[in-house]
């Protein structure tokens, strides 16, 4: 696996600028395509894809979960006047659920978690590249790669789903809470609203691309780690670079999926 | 290549932009010898040694590594080769998320079919080699930096290498844990018959464990020798070498 390398300037050119950036991209694109030609072969590593799911998943529950509570709270506390304003306030559960279940729950649980885990991947495989603990595992036979990277993107990639349906379920809940503050709507009456507006369709799109948003977290911490070179501060920059990119990346892949799920079911669009 | 030879290295060269470190290096290693690896830091000599396992690629020249040619090897076929040596990295390279325990059962469990009980053995029976059988259970960051290299050695040897790499094995430790770690080297060769490169700026540690020495320098292969002719010889490079040396040793 030849992986062109990124080089770090203090000054660097625009020549050098715009190479790096091709550089990433084919980088990410080799790292992708051993991913998948390394993932069916065995050994399955289970016990370190479960290590990873806790570590990088079952630890990212606190602070998905503050976020879940809050987006609901301040997304129902803002749309409640205004919806007033246009006398539509029966509404608000199922626009704040729509809202919620296709867009926010998904994109807003996959930054968290890219803030967390790309940067977490990141340091923990850029330490360990710096320190030769990688060079060590290639000199003795085991293939690093299959060890160290494929784990880690199918953990990311399989526990993002589970998070975000976590977070939209929380942040509904928030939602409500927002709601009888201000307004004395009924538990059923809310809840009915949410189900009687929600299409199963609505749904799977949202979480289907949540498993895109996984692999690409995943994705690139274990690129940017795995490909650290400059010792401790290229650590430092390959754990900074790692939240970057994959954020950037999810927000990016979030415009073609959404796009490309209004293409294939334009019912949704409706 | 001799059915003696374990490696035999024929024209290496290898450079990194216009810098050449190795300009065609040639030596060989016979089974059961200890060869010692001399040169000052940045002469090439850890190139040199990661260029022969095949972690880093060079430019041009031949290496066999018990009669295989390593530059074409397939990543499978590297790897039945690389089972068969072990690799000692001047940082020891523990891992850090891996108990003591843990960093020695790794190679084993990854690359063999050995019951628990029989890896269990084998890792109370490796850590009494290095006489650090109260550490199995500890984490790397709790171990000094020579008990990290003894556990590095460990780790190495669990799985009875052939060849044994060693980069830089005293560096960063006191004279004392130096002498203990290259005696250590050598009782540890004698007892698994192995064969072992070993890349030091260290003269005590050369001392103890050389059959045979080359001195890098430039790229080249300046001198080889045992190492009486070694440190007795005229050359300016090694005068001067040596004389640093022992100017440091008796400071210690």
């Amino acid at each position: 696996m030849k992986i062109p390398v990124v080089k770090y300037l203090r000054r660097p050119t625009i020549e050098q600028n715009i190479y790096n950036f091709f550089a990433t991209i084919t980088g990410l694109t080799i790292f992708s395509f051993e991913f998948f030609k390394n993932v069916f072969i065995p050994p399955y590593d289970v016990g370190e894809i479960k290590r990873h799911m806790d570590e990088l998943g079952v630890k990212t529950f606190p602070i998905v979960s503050i976020t879940g509570i809050v987006i609901g709270l301040v997304m129902a506390m803002q749309l409640q006047p205004v919806m007033e304003r246009f006398g539509a306030s029966d509404f608000l559960p199922a626009t704040l659920s729509l809202s919620i279940v296709r867009e926010l729950g998904p994109v807003i649980t996959a930054l968290i978690f890219a803030g967390r885990v790309s940067s977490g991947i990141g340091a923990e495989l850029g330490s360990m590249r710096v320190t030769e603990q990688i060079d060590a595992m290639e000199v003795s036979a085991v293939h690093p790669f299959k060890y160290l990277v494929v784990t880690r993107i199918f953990a990311t990639t399989m526990i993002l789903p589970i998070l975000t349906i976590y977070v939209i379920f929380l942040s509904l809940f928030g939602g409500y809470i927002a709601v009888i503050i201000v307004d004395n709507m009924s538990p059923a009456y809310y809840v009915n609203s949410i189900l009687s507006s929600m299409k199963f369709g609505d749904f799977i799109p949202a979480i289907a691309k949540t498993f895109v948003f996984g692999y690409i977290v995943g994705l690139v911490g274990c690129y940017k780690g795995f490909t650290t070179d400059g010792g401790t501060e290229g650590v430092g920059r390959s754990a900074t670079t790692a939240v970057v990119i994959a954020s950037l990346l999810i927000l990016l892949f979030d415009t073609v999926l959404v796009k490309i799920t209004l293409i294939l079911w334009p019912t949704l669009d409706a | 290549m001799a059915d003696t030879r374990r490696v035999e290295i024929k024209n290496l060269s290898k450079g990194f932009g216009d810098k050449v470190v190795l300009d065609g290096i040639s030596l060989h290693v016979d089974i059961g010898e200890n060869l010692v690896v001399f040169g000052r830091s940045g002469s090439g000599k850890s190139v040199l040694l990661k260029c022969l396992i095949g972690l880093i690629k060079a430019d041009s020249g031949e290496i066999y590594i018990n009669g295989k040619f390593i530059p074409d090897l397939t990543q499978n076929e590297l790897n039945k080769v690389r089972k068969n040596i072990g690799f000692l990295f001047q940082s020891a390279a523990l891992y850090d998320s891996m108990s003591v325990r843990e960093n020695l059962e790794f190679p084993l469990k990854r690359l063999f079919d050995f019951s628990q009980t029989e890896i269990d053995e084998k890792v109370m029976q490796t850590l009494e080699h290095v006489s650090l059988t109260e550490a199995v259970d500890k984490a790397p960051s709790e171990l000094s930096g020579g008990m990290r290299k003894r556990i590095g050695l460990a780790r190495s040897i669990i799985t009875e290498p052939e060849l044994m790499l060693y980069d830089e094995p005293t560096t960063g430790l006191d004279p004392i844990s130096s002498k203990e770690i290259s005696a250590l080297i050598l009782e540890l060769q004698k007892k698994l018959n192995m064969t072992s490169i070993v890349v030091t700026h260290d003269v005590t540690c050369a001392q103890i464990i050389a059959d045979r020495a080359i001195f890098l320098g430039d790229g080249k292969v300046r001198f080889e020798g045992d190492m009486d002719s070694l440190s007795n010889s005229d050359h300016p490079f090694l005068r001067d070498f040596f004389s640093h040396n022992i100017i440091n040793e008796q400071e210690n």
